[in-house]
């Protein structure tokens, strides 16, 4: 059973402004039936641009019949460029949150808004462009892209909890471990072929990381007068702190990336980005 | 904690089952006094020997098997990786797997796994279904080759309760010299099973599907069968499965299958009566939904039943309201994000599939219960199609 707040039952139990508005100034269409969920919200707007109403219709689980009623009360009253910048994270808050799976529910909401004030303003969503990475879900890499940066995603399975992408058939598995690392790393990464999937628990990665670490690149270092710790592993990021005269080498971003990285990647697994701890 | 099981409506029996009273009650002398090993040489333990004897000789019974037959083990999950790693260490030569599409995922991972669990690459062939959930006769015949090791079918499904034909498929089996086994967890208790007379080698059941508790199973394993034990370990089970016996469970197993026994009858007519009166007044009440599995190839006590346009955790929420408890084949209540495989496999259309309920009765259910949920179900599902995008009212 799904831990629910008080606030996401009340909001599902007794939902506020379910329907649809008359002759609404915007309609935001998201999600589908085959999908599990769906949101269709229409938007009363009026010539000073302020939304004065807002109604929902919703397919879906608990969360997103909480998250639909929230988000219409949330944009009532505000003007469409305050509504612009609600983000699902907004949306999770105003509910108190909601169980990490189910964030992809606060994804629809946003999308929904988004996509009502882009019929509004009458222009075309730059999300419907972008390759399609899960065919099962049907999402883009532009939203793959887009969830990572703006939730700070930090694993495969935190992108299909936003996005729903990769939660079918997981074929795409592989090739959102591509995006995550190029997004994250900002292209200074190309993407690596992976062999094959390969699972490993985060105390096995610390294991042999530390092993690579002492054995291989802390000598190596040591030789400059520098020195690295391993600070945290967290999915496939691996944090590390530079120590003694890396600290002050102009070359560090360049050492852990091509040096310290590729070791890891090469004697651990293929997926890890190695990042300096703040 | 009082968890106020009086005022549930309880109707998730392929989830779990309450514990019989009377079971509760063979079992509390092992929980308190009688904590003896049955393995010591003194009286004290030896004694606590000869109930888990006398527990054998009630589970036997039930399934129609030899005394020595029955394995105790720790649950169906265990049932099921033992009998199958056994037949594939018992013929490493035989690399094939016949299974289906809509098993438990007992069988269903493992059979996904066992490349890596073994170290050895295997062919598996998991049969499609029929739209009402049944098997292909000449499909299943076609898919033994001579280098299966073994046949794993489920005998009843727990989420439509559909029966397949395990007495025939494990006849076809053995003529091929292919070892047999089934899940039937779901079947055990519901429907009679007598083994002496079949050719399934191993069957594997579960304690707390059938008023046992939690925690204890069965394999079944027929007797010159080869065999390699899972759990390695001490003597217990004449070697066959390694780990000091839980005692007060597998009393309260031997107990449970006893009045199983005698209450299959009430399950195959008072329950089975009620299941269908369910099926019938929300088939008929609710516009747009639909049966999934086959009308009568089915297990006494369940149905599924599709509300098209409304998602199945919503409804569940609502239904828990009212204390009424049952489960969905929905994608959100899945812990995945599809819908279930069970359904899936079926074909079962996605309007349809993420608003299933299966509700799954007991001999402890009423008639009084049953018309509470009739009158419940018509306006939940209504109020939720109200906030449906898809519904359009008539």
């Amino acid at each position: 059973m799904w831990e629910y707040t008080d606030k996401v039952q009340q909001h599902f139990l007794q939902p506020h402004n379910v329907g649809e508005v008359e002759n609404p100034d915007g309609t935001g269409d998201v999600g589908s039936l085959a999908c599990g969920d769906a949101l269709k919200l229409t938007l009363k707007i009026d010539k000073d641009e302020r939304i004065v109403d807002a109604k929902f219709k919703t397919f879906g689980c608990a969360s997103a019949i909480a998250s639909s009623s929230a988000l219409t009360l949330m944009v009532t009253g505000m003007t469409v460029s305050e509504a612009e910048k609600i983000t699902n994270e907004d949306i999770a808050d105003y509910l108190g949150g909601l169980p990490k799976e189910k964030m992809h529910c606060s994804v629809m909401g946003r999308e929904a808004l988004e996509a009502a004030i882009a019929d509004y303003r009458g222009v075309i969503l730059p999300m419907a462009e972008g390759e399609v990475v899960c065919e099962c879900f049907g999402v883009t890499d532009l939203e793959v892209i887009r969830a990572i940066r703006e939730s700070n995603l930090r694993s495969v399975e935190e992108i299909t909890n936003f996005t729903k992408a990769g939660g079918g058939c997981g074929k795409c598995e592989d090739r959102l471990r591509e995006i995550l690392q190029a997004t994250v790393s900002e292209g200074i990464v190309t993407p690596v072929q992976v062999e094959g999937p390969k699972r490993m628990t985060t105390l096995q990665k610390i294991k042999k990381i530390e092993a690579v670490l002492e054995r291989e690149i802390k000598p190596v270092l040591r030789k400059d007068g520098g020195d690295i710790e391993l600070v945290d592993v967290d999915g496939d990021f691996v944090m590390v702190s530079l120590r003694g005269a890396c600290t002050s080498c102009a070359k560090s971003q360049t050492t852990l990336k091509e040096y310290v990285e590729k070791k890891l990647r090469e004697q651990v697994l293929e997926s890890l980005i190695v990042e300096a701890a703040k | 904690m009082n968890c106020e099981a009086d005022k549930v409506i309880y109707m998730d029996n392929n989830a779990t089952t309450r514990i019989a009273p009377e079971v509760v009650d063979a079992m509390m002398p092992f929980l308190t006094d009688c904590y003896g090993n049955p393995s010591s040489m003194y009286n004290f333990g030896g004694q606590v020997g000869k109930v888990i004897t006398k527990a054998r000789g009630q589970v036997a019974k039930l399934l129609g098997a030899e005394d020595s037959e029955v394995i105790f083990t720790s649950c169906g999950t265990e049932s099921d990786s033992t009998a199958i790693l056994s037949a594939l260490q018992a013929f490493p030569e035989k690399r094939h797997i016949v299974t289906t599409r809509v098993e438990h995922p007992a069988v269903k991972n493992l059979c996904e796994n066992l490349d890596r669990l073994t170290g050895h690459k295997h062919r598996v062939t998991r049969l499609q279904v029929e739209s009402d959930g049944t098997l292909d006769m000449a499909r299943y015949e076609e898919a033994l080759a001579d280098d299966t090791a073994i046949v794993s079918v489920m005998w009843a499904n727990n989420e439509t309760g559909v029966i397949f034909p395990v007495e025939k498929m494990a006849a076809m089996a053995k003529e091929r010299g292919i070892l047999f086994h089934t899940d039937a967890v779901q079947a055990v208790g519901k429907i009679p099973i007598n083994l002496g007379e079949l050719d399934i080698d191993f069957l594997s059941l579960s304690g707390h599907k059938l008023h046992a508790p939690k925690g204890v199973g069965v394999l079944c394993v027929k007797r010159g069968t080869p065999f390699v034990p899972f759990l390695a370990g001490g003597h217990q089970e004449e070697g066959r499965r390694g780990g000091t016996e839980n005692v007060a469970s597998i009393v309260g197993l031997g107990k449970a299958c006893e009045l199983a026994g005698e209450k299959m009858e009430e399950e195959n007519s008072r329950v089975k009566k009620m299941r269908d009166r369910l099926e019938e007044g929300l088939l008929a009440s609710v516009p747009k939904s639909m049966l999934n599995g086959h009308k009568t190839d089915r297990l006494p006590n369940t149905t599924n039943v599709s509300f098209e346009f409304v998602e199945g955790e919503a409804i569940l929420l609502h239904m828990n309201l009212y204390n009424i408890c049952a489960s969905s084949g929905s994608a959100c209540t899945s812990g995945s994000l599809e819908p279930s495989h069970v359904l899936r496999a079926m074909g079962v259309p996605f309007t349809a599939a993420h608003g299933s309920i299966r509700f799954s009765l007991s001999i402890y259910n009423t008639d009084a219960e049953v018309d509470f949920v009739l009158e419940k179900m018509p306006p939940i599902i209504a109020e939720l199609r109200k906030m449906s995008p898809f519904w359009k009212a008539e």
